[in-house]
């Protein structure tokens, strides 16, 4: 019996889902309960596992795509109905003919190819270039990427070399080696055949756009004409266009994500920028005073952060327009208070909301953001935790920073930052200098919403907040 | 190598050794020769007939069945200035020598503050394939491989032998010179006349390529060079490298040919576990790592005791040439 797997909701707000990988090909066994597939939506990506056991028949929804929740995405054959059918011997479900995919084979066994597809070691019948000639395989095995995992995690040094010093992408690259394995020569030929196409395909192609400019003919030698030694400089081209010599991070999904939601964000949005000095000598004072006593009764540390959220929730309610969107209808001014709050987790930037944040007491904030946080740098934090967020506040002072320039979360009308707190000489009571604990606090605003006057004047809220004496009971 | 007369004359191996020796003997009355049956039978292969009565038995020693002795006396003469040519009858037989190799020759430099030096080749025929069985077959390179201190030779054409078995004799140190007796009578070649030196410590290419680097010494390179002509039947161009000087190693050729074909194949008759094969693997791993396009790759003798007598075994033991050209497509297609 087939069951199709269809796009699962991943949260209560999510309407749709990216395959990020499958993690199984057609013809695979499944367990129940086994991980079969990674759904992204956002910033989370979550491996989904199976409902049954079965033999993975068909992947409907490929790689990078995003479909709405509850779109087919596969079909699995259950156990005991897969197997009669498809598989006169038995065993061998996974030996079908899947024509999008190639069977790798085990190391060592002979790969069962068309005999038109063999690789042999290949030899030009009259061509007159002598050495090392570059014969692609004829007949491509897949329609879809040039290259299975396989071939890419079996990249020797001297390939991994080569495609950094020519720039070239690896995965646009034919391999001629055994079980389809990319050679040294293959790289060079690749190079030689278009330097520049190469580099855009190596540097500047989008994932989608690669195939297209694969600087690879997939038949036929190398043209006798291109260089093969790739330090040969075309005549015309200069010697310090070469690319420099440097390691690829490879993006992950969160941070394609990330990319992209920044991008999106400031190209939208008109960023206005300002920033007010804050005074907290008393609340750190207090804070000093507190902090043994109210860790040991919550089990969180105290820090400024929360008594900085609870001002600023404060004065979002005295500046509705500062809790808003912009959206083609309108201003759309929220009724709930959100606020996410900016967490470095490993290598990428989490954004995990405090819902309702208006109805928490600053020791209530303290321990909501010390769990998010926690969820967030553990990996824990789900697609709830990251969605719904109408403001955005930062504590980019944890790092040291005095001054930033925060990008608006995409869809909010301010961010601001809690800058470090340091000791300045200030003027204070008229004309005298004093040496008090500084803050400074910076907003991004999105101009389509907001001017500068209600800015000025939420920030200014937000600084008499925090330097007003905070009442004991928080 | 300096060249004192033009031309050159035909000769297998065993003729080039005995020709070398016979010209250092003319040439030098310091050398002498001594080992087992060296002088009234002129050795087992016929390598000195004649020396003896040409010589005289002061040059020509026939020693007693006492290895530790024939190179413990060499080791003294060659301290004290005279340039001993001591052999060993078959290299199975050297294992009394070791302390006097291993323990007096190689250290006597260094001992000395460079007061005494010896200048000693040691010479002897080693290598399997002609029915020698356990004690007429072995490899004993890679014990002596270790020893700083001991420069190792190994060549395997009579022109190598000449020049290599003249810097041997020449050198103010102690070499080790090791013949493969399969190659004896096997291998015909030119040889320059006159007196000349090939530089200890350098490889040669005997066939240059750029799929492959095969590196192979003594009897294999034989078998590598025509291994390697059937690959370039099918337009596959193999490079050969014989070593001839297996300590110093030549890093230089293996590295520019490795960074060249971007792989490597070592063939060895020796047996594989800690041989000559795997300096090489790891020196090319530490140095050309970023060249490499596929895993360095050995050939080698059984990890066995010693080479059986029965044919089959022999047969197991060595390496066909046929193997050594699959492999070598295998590491090309790879």
């Amino acid at each position: 019996m087939a069951t199709t797997i269809t796009m699962p909701q991943l949260g209560e707000s999510v309407t749709e889902g990216t395959v990020a990988q499958w993690l199984k090909k057609p013809g695979d066994a499944i367990e129940k309960y086994e991980p079969f597939v990674e759904i992204s939506t956002d910033k989370v990506t979550a491996e989904v596992p199976s409902p049954v056991s079965g033999v993975l028949k068909e992947i409907i929804v490929k790689e990078g795509d995003t479909v709405p929740t509850g779109t087919a995405i596969a079909v699995i054959d259950e156990v005991g109905a897969a197997k009669p059918l498809d598989s006169p011997a038995g065993l061998g479900a996974s030996n079908e003919p899947a024509l999008n995919v190639p069977s790798t084979p085990a190391f060592g066994e002979q790969p069962t190819r068309p005999p038109h597809a063999t690789p042999a070691p290949a030899r030009p019948q009259s061509a007159p270039q002598p050495a090392r000639p570059f014969v692609a395989r004829p007949g491509s095995r897949n329609g879809g990427a040039l290259n299975p995992p396989e071939v890419l995690r079996r990249v020797s040094p001297a390939v991994r070399r080569l495609a950094r010093e020519n720039n070239i992408d690896l995965t646009t690259v034919r391999g001629s080696g055994e079980q389809g394995r990319i050679t040294a020569n293959d790289v060079l030929a690749a190079a030689a055949q278009g330097p520049a196409a190469a580099m855009a395909a190596g540097i500047m192609a989008a994932p989608e756009t690669r195939q297209p400019s694969a600087p690879i003919q997939p038949t036929g030698p190398v043209s006798p004409s291109a260089p093969l030694p790739p330090a040969a400089t075309a005549p015309g081209r200069s010697t310090y266009d070469r690319p420099i010599p440097g390691t690829l991070v490879p993006l992950s999904q969160a941070r394609k994500i990330i990319a992209q939601r920044m991008v999106e964000s400031k190209h939208t949005a008109p960023h206005a920028w300002t920033m007010v000095e804050v005074d907290v000598t008393d609340l750190w004072n207090l804070r000093q005073r507190e902090k043994d006593r109210f860790q040991r009764e919550k089990g969180v540390a105290l820090t400024l952060f929360p008594f900085f959220i609870h001002a600023v929730v404060q004065s979002l309610k005295a500046y509705p327009l500062m809790n808003a969107r912009f959206i083609d209808e309108g201003i759309q001014v929220l009724k709930e208070i959100n606020v996410g709050i900016a967490v470095a987790a490993g290598s990428n930037l989490m954004v995990p909301v405090i819902r309702h944040a208006d109805n928490y007491s600053v020791a209530g904030l303290a321990v909501e953001a010390g769990k998010l946080i926690e969820k967030a740098r553990s990996g824990k934090v789900g697609a709830d935790d990251l969605t719904g967020g109408t403001f955005t506040v930062n504590n980019t002072g944890a790092n040291g920073s005095v001054l930033s320039a925060p990008i608006l979360n995409g869809g909010q009308a301010g961010i601001v930052t809690m800058e470090a707190v340091v000791k300045r000489p200030v003027v204070v009571d008229g004309d005298k200098i004093a040496i008090r604990s500084m803050l400074n606090v910076c907003l991004s605003l999105d101009h389509r919403v907001v001017d500068g006057a209600i800015a000025s004047a939420f920030l200014v809220d937000l600084k008499k907040r925090l330097q007003a004496v905070p009442t004991a009971q928080f | 190598m300096a060249l004192a007369t033009a031309g050159t004359t035909t000769m297998n191996n065993v003729e080039a050794v005995r020709h070398t020796l016979y010209e250092a003997l003319k040439a030098d009355p310091k050398t002498l020769i001594m080992g087992e049956d060296v002088g009234a039978r002129g050795n087992v292969f016929l390598i000195t007939k004649g020396f003896l009565e040409e010589f005289g038995p002061e040059r020509i020693i026939d020693t007693p069945l006492a290895e530790a002795s024939i190179v413990g006396v060499a080791v003294g003469m060659a301290m004290e200035g005279l340039r001993p040519i001591a052999e060993i009858q078959f290299a199975d037989f050297i294992y009394p020598a070791f302390n006097q190799i291993v323990g007096e020759a190689a250290k006597t430099r260094y001992r000395s503050n460079g007061d005494y030096t010896c200048p000693l080749v040691i010479r002897t025929p080693y290598g399997g394939g002609v029915r020698g069985a356990l004690s007429h077959s072995v490899s004993i390179e890679a014990l002596f491989y270790h020893v700083p201190g001991l420069k190792i030779v190994a060549p395997s054409f009579p022109a190598d032998i000449k020049g290599l078995l003249n810097a041997a004799i020449d050198d103010p140190d102690p070499v080790m010179f090791l013949e493969h007796k399969k190659t004896y009578r096997l291998v015909k070649g030119e040889v320059p006349n006159g007196h000349y030196t090939i530089p200890i410590g350098k490889a040669d290419v005997k066939v240059a390529g750029d799929a492959l680097t095969v590196v192979s010494y003594g009897l294999y390179v034989h078998q590598a060079i025509e291994a390697a002509k059937q690959l370039a039947a099918d337009g596959v161009s193999v490079e050969v490298i014989d070593l001839r000087s297996i300590r110093p190693m030549d890093k230089t050729t293996i590295l520019e040919s490795v960074r060249k074909t971007r792989k490597l194949l070592i063939i060895q008759e020796d047996n594989k576990f800690g041989g000559i094969g795997a300096e090489i693997s790891a020196m090319v791993a530490e140095e050309a790592f970023f060249d490499l396009d596929a895993p360095i790759r050995r050939l080698a003798g059984p990890d066995v005791p010693a080479m059986g007598y029965a044919q089959t075994l022999e047969e197991e033991f060595m390496i066909p040439t046929s193997r050594m050209a699959a492999t070598m497509r295998e590491m090309v297609a790879f």
